[in-house]
């Protein structure tokens, strides 16, 4: 399969990039690792006529601390998030999620900010930035600006970005040490995406959850971040009442589509299952 | 469409070409370059049999624009082999281990197997089969290439090669 054609351009830096986007509008399209674009390009579905590859523009790689934060560049690597030691220290479920995205191949070349910016719901890093309510850096001709991952989807490949924005960082709040965490994913064999995914970050002081927040992913047109389920797990001892309580309001705010991976409800309540999964391995590594 | 200048390092020689932005990396190896050892399985970037090894990073070459590899180094399965002709411990493994059957995954799992010894010398058994889970094969089941590998790292390490377990 071969895509159409196209000017293949590679900025060296953010000002020259942004510019370009916004002079080429909307024939252009940026590229990070390409794994979600090229396909698309292959059969046909995407056919931009010119390409804007990121890879060449210094300082958009890294991970580092900064204030209460881990700052992640967004062509940071899925590969590069797994090897991270800093990242295993202060938000290991971020290495958890990275080895449950595509195989080895492609976490050599998928990045962080391609995931988020994507917006496509089958995506596992938009659901776990809102589960750990993250901040994406947009950066525009105006210079940059901050919307918070919770407020970033509109829709099925609709976000914030505006014309000619890209996404430069991915701003994480450290969580609170000790805390308990786990990202579930069924799929049907390595590289799927997820029939229904959940991630589970959760506090807790002696046996009482003191603040608990969930993510899903692709059982809706967007990640969805489930307020009212990790609501009714603080106080609680995590008892099964409580459980069931939380498990029902995130199924209840899910609204997946039938497809090869299974009917609606199917993916529903498998929603409902990953939850449980995450719920209880996050309870088992939290330390009060 | 206007072709693009490109300077590869392929197999440890400089390479310079034009080519068009929408040439995949596949095919300017294999048409390009002659270097027919990458193979096109699925062309969907599933089977992994198109892998190469590009700046450290095992990557699928069906997926990836030749103009995207501009000042890279690649390694294909061509330039696996040891400087004197003779086989790899890898490409030993798999002839001794049987790590093959119709062998047209076989450059893509080698070249992987290649990095992810390179990153970890000592996988364990589970390590290995999570590190070719990109890569496909409809023949052999996987056990005889995860023991080809085990083979490659103990002959790598000096250690003894123990078999895994049925």
């Amino acid at each position: 399969m071969i895509p159409g054609t196209f000017a293949y351009h590679r900025p060296t830096t953010i000002d020259s990039a942004v510019a370009l986007l916004i002079e080429l509008g909307e024939d252009a399209r940026p590229l990070a690792g390409g794994h979600s674009l090229i396909p698309l390009m292959k059969t046909r579905l995407a056919s931009p006529e010119h390409l804007v590859d990121l890879t060449g523009i210094d300082g958009l790689n890294g991970i580092e601390r900064s204030d209460g934060d881990v700052v992640i560049g967004a062509m940071t690597t899925q590969h590069s998030l797994i090897g991270s030691s800093l990242l295993s220290e202060l938000v290991p479920i971020v290495r958890e999620t990275s080895l449950r995205i595509a195989d080895p191949q492609i976490r050599y070349k998928g990045t962080l900010g391609g995931n988020c910016a994507n917006g496509d719901p089958g995506n596992d890093m938009p659901a776990l930035m809102q589960c750990l309510n993250a901040r994406y850096v947009l950066t525009g001709n105006e210079g940059p600006r901050e919307v918070a991952a919770r407020d970033f989807y509109l829709g099925a490949y609709e976000t914030a970005l505006a014309a000619g924005e890209i996404l430069t960082a991915v701003r994480i709040p450290i969580p609170a040490p000790g805390h308990g965490y786990a990202y579930e994913k069924l799929k049907r064999k390595v590289g799927d995406y997820a029939t229904a995914a959940a991630a589970v970050m959760i506090t807790m002081a002696g046996d009482t959850c003191t603040s608990a927040s969930i993510g899903l992913t692709n059982v809706a047109e967007t990640p969805l971040w489930a307020e009212e389920a990790g609501r009714l797990l603080v106080g609680t001892k995590l008892d099964e009442g409580s459980i069931a309580s939380a498990v029902a309001a995130a199924e209840a705010i899910t609204d997946p589509a039938s497809d090869m991976r299974g009917p609606a409800d199917y993916r529903t309540k498998m929603a409902g299952v990953m939850l449980r999964r995450a719920l209880e391995r996050a309870r088992s590594r939290a330390k009060a | 469409m206007t072709k693009s200048h490109i300077k590869v390092t392929i197999n440890g020689k400089v390479v310079e070409a034009l080519v068009e932005p929408r040439t995949l990396l596949i095919h300017f190896l294999r048409e390009q370059q002659n270097l027919t050892g990458a193979h096109i399985g699925c062309d969907t970037g599933h089977c992994g049999a198109c892998t190469v090894d590009m700046d450290d990073m095992s990557v699928k070459s069906c997926m990836t624009f030749a103009v995207q590899a501009d000042g890279a180094s690649i390694t294909t399965i061509e330039g696996i082999a040891n400087a004197d002709g003779t086989l790899s411990a890898l490409q030993e493994g798999f002839r001794m281990m049987h790590g093959l059957q119709c062998g047209y995954c076989t450059p893509g799992m080698i070249v992987r197997a290649h990095r992810l010894l390179q990153e970890n010398p000592d996988p364990s058994e589970d390590e290995i089969r999570h590190g070719i889970a990109g890569n496909l094969c409809r023949c052999t089941g996987y056990v005889n290439i995860v023991r080809a590998i085990q083979y490659a790292a103990a002959k790598i390490n000096g250690t003894p090669f123990q078999e895994a377990a049925e």
